[in-house]
């Protein structure tokens, strides 16, 4: 199949030695007026492009926060963080939104789909975003869904799908913009095995096409399944 | 490139917003437009109210008093008190020369003429013989095809009629009566005019639409008169009043040897001072039209405030995703602002055409007769009001959702989205 990466020079960008994800003192203190939980305590991490990182560790671990800072949904208390060689830590909202709809494609448990929007056009919104011209947004939203296995699903309401083809819509979209990262929060969290397993494979197929992954899990097969797993217990990184 | 991004996409997020939330933009546009209809009916009959009460004011005449002989009350010139005061029909020349600036009419009136007809009813009426001048002192304006009486019809005493609107009614049904023959007391008139229709809150005598109008000049020999049963005087504007009553009054005492300070010598009925009241009332109900339609207003106010809060609360999720996709702020609380506006102009818009069907069909209903609907008059509907009374509701619901929206789209999309 023709998946983006492929199709792309694989080099990295410039002066990125090859790194898309580089962590370094990484710190996250969530202050909840009476107490603060401190979910990461210290995190250095680097991904290189091309990379597949299983995020494993029991549940409460910080895996989820992590995820969450790689993908720029929120912000570190503390620490340096480069996505693709930018410094994240200066950038204004609209360049964080702008680096989310660009670099990453995020992918959730609860798929996170706009419940009154078709498939396609749940697909084209980080298109809309980028200011793709709406032609060309439908035609590539259409293509995606066709080669996650949806072409004869693209009119139908997310209620109207099965978890397993909405989590397929879900990676279809985090696609939509040839991000440099896919990010996945336990994608097959709320699935059966069946259709797990079926999301999975999508999974590896992009990272064969030469996706950039990286997807916190409890499933030991899908965990299995990637050439690096990096554990976490209580906010820190662990050595296996 | 980025500029010409921001409205592009504000404006798709609104149409997939529209289409997400049919039920909502209609609830919203039609509480706007409820409350632009309550408003513009509550204050147009207000102003049609108004009008009306200020029309029925000017019913009798504008600017007018009446006069009428009374009875001394005050010793005079070595004259006893307890004098009769009479006045005669030259007595409006004499006043005219001495009060140049005024408008002088005499009236005699018998209350029982015989009125009958060449062919219709014949009934016992009421007859004001009166000056030409009558006519725009005492608000007489004729149908069209007919007229007033006019200077000469007094000069060469012609036995000419002009009929309230009511009695010719009455007499003669739906004929038109002008050109028509009528015996007042067994003497020929023909009718010249009918008045027309006019809504009359003060009277003296009766109302002017059940009475007949001739020339003083004719009606005096007729019924063997030679005194005034009173006079009526109208200056140009109400502050001259006091001053021409108080020199009518001088010029009156010379001629009848009375005390100028004499109240009971004369009897006045200066409706310029009981316009002042009427002023009051109609202050009072535009007060109250006014607070009414500021609570109107307030309702309808939280009506959208709350339907657009639920909008966006219902979107703080969807929000969270469009964040995490890439979204930027501005647009996020643009599309919610784009909504606000475009329910406005759509709830403005059906609000002011219900208001507009609603007075015309109250437009179909017949007042004339009908003294309390005659008041009420048509509401007056004003544009000004509409487009107002919208933007208010429009603008309480932008901010109602503009704030929550701003709020949503301000917060990391990792904290909107880890709620279920
Ligand atoms: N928004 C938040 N506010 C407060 N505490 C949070 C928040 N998000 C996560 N936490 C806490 O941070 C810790 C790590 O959570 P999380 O990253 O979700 O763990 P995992 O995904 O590994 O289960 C937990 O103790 C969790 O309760
Ligand atoms: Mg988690």
């Amino acid at each position: 199949m023709n998946w983006p990466f492929a199709q792309r020079d694989n080099g990295a960008p410039e002066g990125t030695n090859g790194r898309i994800i580089e962590m370094r003192g990484i710190q996250k203190v969530y202050d909840t007026g009476k107490i603060q939980v401190e979910a990461l305590r210290g995190i250095d991490l680097t991904v290189e492009r091309g990379e597949f990182v299983a995020v494993v560790g029991p549940s409460g671990s910080g895996k989820s926060t992590l995820l969450n800072l790689l993908g720029c949904l929120d912000t570190p208390t503390e620490g340096k963080y480069l996505l693709a060689g930018e410094p994240v830590a200066g950038m204004d909202r609209d360049g964080l939104a702008e680096v989310r709809n660009r670099r990453v494609g995020f992918v959730f448990q609860n798929f996170n789909l706009l419940p009154q929007l078709s498939a396609l056009e749940n697909v084209e919104m980080p298109m809309l975003f980028g200011g793709v011209p709406s032609r060309q947004r439908r035609e590539r939203a259409r293509k995606l869904l066709e080669q996650v296995g949806l072409g004869d699903r693209v009119e139908h309401k997310p209620t109207e799908l099965s978890g397993g083809q909405m989590q397929r819509v879900a990676v279809a979209r985090a696609l939509a913009m040839e991000p440099d990262l896919i990010l996945a929060d336990e994608p097959t969290g709320n699935l059966d095995t069946a259709s797990g397993s079926d999301v999975l494979s999508l999974l590896t197929e992009l990272w064969r096409g030469g996706a950039t992954l990286v997807v916190v899990t409890h499933d030991t097969a899908l965990a299995e399944r990637a050439p690096r797993i990096v554990e976490m217990r209580d906010g820190r990184i662990v050595d296996r | 490139m980025w500029s010409r991004r921001h409205p592009v996409v504000t404006w798709q997020l609104f149409l997939r917003a529209s289409a997400l939330q049919k039920k909502r933009a209609v609830l919203t546009i039609a509480s706007i437009a409820w409350g632009t209809v309550a408003i513009l009916m509550l204050l147009g009959f207000g102003q049609g109210l108004r009008d009306q009460l200020m029309r029925g004011r000017r019913g009798m005449g504008e600017n007018i008093a009446v006069i009428w002989p009374g009875e001394t009350s005050k010793v005079w010139q070595g004259l006893p008190m307890g004098r009769s005061i009479r006045l005669r029909i030259e007595d409006v020349d004499y006043l005219r020369s001495r009060l140049p600036d005024v408008q002088i009419v005499g009236e005699i009136t018998t209350w029982s003429a015989t009125l009958r007809p060449g062919t219709g009813r014949t009934i016992t009426g009421r007859v004001t013989g009166t000056n030409w001048q009558y006519g725009v002192v005492r608000n007489h304006y004729p149908k069209p095809g007919g007229r007033f009486l006019d200077p000469l019809d007094e000069q060469h005493k012609r036995r000419v009629a002009f009929l309230g609107d009511a009695l010719a009614k009455e007499i003669f049904g739906a004929v038109d009566p002008v050109g028509k023959a009528l015996n007042i007391n067994g003497s020929p008139y023909t009718v010249i005019g009918v008045m027309q229709h006019k809504l009359q809150m003060g009277a003296y005598g009766g109302p002017d639409e059940d009475h007949v109008v001739v020339p003083i000049t004719t009606l005096a020999p007729q019924l063997g008169r030679q005194y005034l049963n009173n006079l009526v005087i109208k200056v140009a504007r109400p502050e001259l009043m006091a001053d021409a009553l108080a020199r009518l009054r001088k010029a009156l005492a010379a001629t009848y040897r009375f005390d100028p300070s004499d109240e009971q010598a004369l009897g006045v009925w200066n409706t310029v001072e009981s316009s002042k009241t009427m002023e009051n009332i109609t202050l009072g109900i535009e007060l109250f039209l006014g607070i009414v339609g500021a609570l109107t207003l307030l309702i309808g106010g939280v009506g959208v405030a709350n339907i657009m809060y639920a909008v966006v609360k219902e979107k703080t999720r969807e929000i969270g995703v469009q964040m995490a996709l890439g979204a930027r702020g501005r647009w996020v609380t643009g599309t919610i602002v784009l909504q606000g506006l475009v329910y406005t102009l759509a709830g403005g818009l059906v609000g002011g055409g219900i208001a507009m069907v609603l007075v015309a069909l109250l437009d179909l209903v017949p007042v004339e007769g009908n003294q309390a609907l005659e008041l009420l008059g048509k509401p007056t509907l004003s544009v000004p009001i509409a487009v107002a009374t919208a933007a208010i509701l429009g603008l309480v619901g932008i901010l109602a959702g503009y704030f929550p929206a701003r709020r949503a789209a301000a917060i990391d999309p990792a904290q909107t989205l880890r709620y279920e």
